[in-house]
């Protein structure tokens, strides 16, 4: 009855990797820094990460369930945050007229979405919908490694592969036919700090954001993780030696 | 059941009014269980608290829920990102309904092996195949409330199984749906019969425990207990044992939960429910895959539907199947490589479910239905007829092999006594 358990565990490791599905996508495999049981955020990434994402990403894409006073996460100050905020026209209302305005976002605000609603968000991008940013990461399997190969995996089309107009060929999409332009260039965002502003290095700042946006407390989640485990099983150890003694005057049929 | 003296004055006044406290005295302290129960005899505790997990982490989240097609799947990540570890109870929540099942199926499993369903015990095994399909039904539902791609068409494929019903099936569906197709009226209704199905299960439990206490559990040899040599009190020895099980239990769910939150989980389900966009392939929760396995694995709908039910109604009628008179495998040489096969045609249907439906896949799904199903209506009845079991120990306390007698058994028997 031992292999019971075992193959039970086997089975419900394997299944995520099951349902994954193969294909011939490449994805490529890189470092990061939140994964492991004490994965930790690298807030200086993620600081660029954001700047990516603001200055190419948030053209189409919405960051919905991401407010202002969330960006705390990041690294950035009380007053750095209102300042980012005030850099947003945010509409509110209706006023006491009964109109709705437009204002300067405070830190409460939501990031607001570049087009006023889905069909408009159709409309401007050729028929396809921009996905929401927000939970992007853990919407996609394999999500870390997945959106950092498909960033930086658009190519030329191999001889044979007929590229119809409006979509573009990337060896890591399914399919390979996707219909979001090529995001990242290189060098087209600059950094203050001077990291690696390569294709590479925007990718992976990119990724370091997007994981912050899906999972915001992963960084509690792990640390409680490894306190609870701590507990659990020196409990274990504790309710094992409590079990023994306990069953030490009963004989074993 | 005869009163007990307290020492408390103001616990025996009461007692003496409303035998509770010598209720649970009998039933939780004194209540005489086989010494010999190994560590599978742990999943039914491991179950009920299982269930008083998802029952309280539940509750919890619903005071933040929204069951509306607008606002579900936003309030699900406010309570993600909002809510004061709301991450925490919704991934117990979540990783929760899957611990569940695994301590279920194992609870299962160890009734098949050591022949609890068999005679006394039919009613306790029936009213634990109930409690199965009402767990399946609450997870079914609690997975929609989401409202990500894989709940809204998991709810469209399922509900419409009911579509294969002669005559009525299409307006069975419409009935279901509150509406003609999943939408805001399924979902209410979902959300109030997930909160109502699991009190229900708890109402099932009580009778499972009722049932149970009647005789008591079975045991590993699967012989009847003899008398007090034979039994221990539950209260300190499996109270301890099944803490000592509990604390295993949590250290692996708490694994889960903190490190691996989303492993059973479907990316999918992360996508806000769009009716508009099917995605490339619809897979239910691991815990119905094999059942899934047997519903593709019958090329008429109605049949498939009819096998799904099937595949549980066989368990309910399990004990007159099975009509040997010997209860555990150990002493059923044949039954034991049965079962195992039964075991492993159970993880080839989980795995066939996950799969699509096409090629090599289909094959082997359909030759794993009929396994399981020749397994409970052919094999077992013909093994209680044909099979020659192992000699039974007399008692367990006195494990003295009634027909092999002789000096092995003398041996083994001489140096045993209780202590206690």
């Amino acid at each position: 009855m031992k292999r019971f358990l075992v193959s039970l565990i086997g089975i419900v490791m394997s299944l995520p990797v099951l349902a994954a599905g193969g294909g011939d996508t490449v994805i490529r495999q890189a470092e990061w820094s939140f994964s492991g049981p004490f994965g930790h955020f690298d807030k200086a990434s993620m600081q660029r990460g954001f700047q990516v994402y603001r200055e190419v990403c948030a053209g189409c894409h919405s960051l919905k369930y991401i407010a202002f006073r969330n960006l705390a996460d990041l690294g950035y100050s009380e007053a750095e945050i209102k300042a980012i905020a005030a850099e947003y026209d945010v509409e509110d209302g209706p006023n006491d007229e009964g109109e709705m305005f437009t204002r300067p976002g405070i830190p409460a605000d939501r990031m607001p979405s570049p087009y006023a609603n889905d069909n408009a968000a159709r409309a401007a991008n050729n028929g396809a919908y921009p996905p929401d940013l927000s939970l992007i990461f853990k919407a996609r399997p394999n999500g870390a490694d997945y959106l950092y190969s498909l960033l930086t995996s658009y190519g030329d089309a191999p001889a044979g592969k007929d590229v119809p107009e409006g979509m573009y060929y990337n060896a890591a999409y399914s399919g390979h036919l996707i219909a979001m332009p090529q995001p990242l260039y290189g060098e087209d965002v600059s950094y203050a700090d001077g990291a690696d502003d390569s294709i590479d290095g925007h990718a992976k700042d990119l990724v370091n954001f997007l994981a912050w946006t899906a999972e915001p407390f992963l960084e509690t989640r792990k640390r409680t993780g490894v306190a609870v485990l701590t507990f659990l099983i020196l409990l274990v150890g504790v309710s094992y030696g409590a079990m023994k003694f306990i069953w030490s005057d009963v004989k074993k049929a | 059941m005869e009163s007990k003296e307290f020492k408390n004055p103001v616990v025996s006044w009461i007692d003496h009014r409303l035998p509770i406290f010598s209720f649970l005295n009998h039933e939780a302290n004194e209540y005489p269980t086989p010494k010999n129960l190994n560590y599978f005899w742990n999943f039914g505790s491991l179950a009920g608290i299982a269930l008083v997990i998802m029952i309280v982490t539940g509750i919890t989240l619903a005071m933040s829920y929204t069951a509306h097609t607008d606002y579900a799947f936003d309030s699900v990540e406010r309570i993600m990102r909002d809510v004061n570890h709301g991450w925490l109870i919704r991934y117990i929540h979540m990783n929760g309904a899957s611990f569940f099942f695994i301590v279920v199926f194992i609870h299962i499993f160890r009734g098949l092996y050591y022949g609890s369903y068999k005679a006394p015990r039919e009613l306790l095994w029936m009213l634990g195949v109930l409690i199965l399909l009402l767990m399946m039904a609450t997870a079914f539902m609690g997975y929609v409330l989401p409202w990500g791609q894989m709940s809204f068409w998991g709810a469209t494929v399922i509900t419409n199984l009911f579509s294969a019903i002669p005559l009525v099936g299409e307006n069975i569906v419409i009935w279901l749906w509150g509406g003609f197709s999943v939408d805001n009226p399924t979902l209410n209704r979902f959300f109030a019969l997930h909160y109502l199905l699991p009190f229900v299960i708890v109402g099932v439990v009580v009778l499972h425990l009722v049932a149970l206490h009647r005789f008591g559990s079975n045991n590993p040899l699967g012989i009847d207990t003899r008398g007090p040599q034979d039994t221990l009190p539950f209260h300190p020895y499996y109270t301890i044992k099944d803490f000592f099980g509990l604390s295993v239990f949590l250290t692996f769910f708490a694994a889960a939960v903190f490190f691996v939150p989303n492993m059973m989980g479907h990316p999918d389900n992360y996508i806000p429910a769009n009716a508009l966009q099917t995605p490339a392939h619809i897979v239910p929760e691991w815990y119905f895959l094999p059942f899934y396995a047997i519903l593709r694995a019958v090329p008429d709908k109605l049949g498939g539907v009819l096998a799904m039910f099937g595949a549980i109604a066989v368990l309910f009628v399990l004990p007159w199947l099975d009509r040997s008179p010997i209860r555990s495998a150990r002493f059923r040489p044949i039954f034991k490589i049965f079962f195992w096969l039964l075991f492993i045609d159970c993880l080839v249907l989980g795995y066939i479910g996950a799969m699509p439906a096409e090629g090599i896949y289909v094959l082997i799904g359909r030759l794993a239905t009929v396994w399981y199903f020749a397994h409970f209506l052919i094999i077992l009845p013909v093994l209680s007829v044909i099979e020659t079991p192992r000699p039974l120990p007399q008692s367990i306390s006195q494990p003295i092999f009634s027909a092999a007698g002789g000096g092995l058994a003398g041996a083994m028997s001489a140096p045993k006594e209780k202590v206690e």
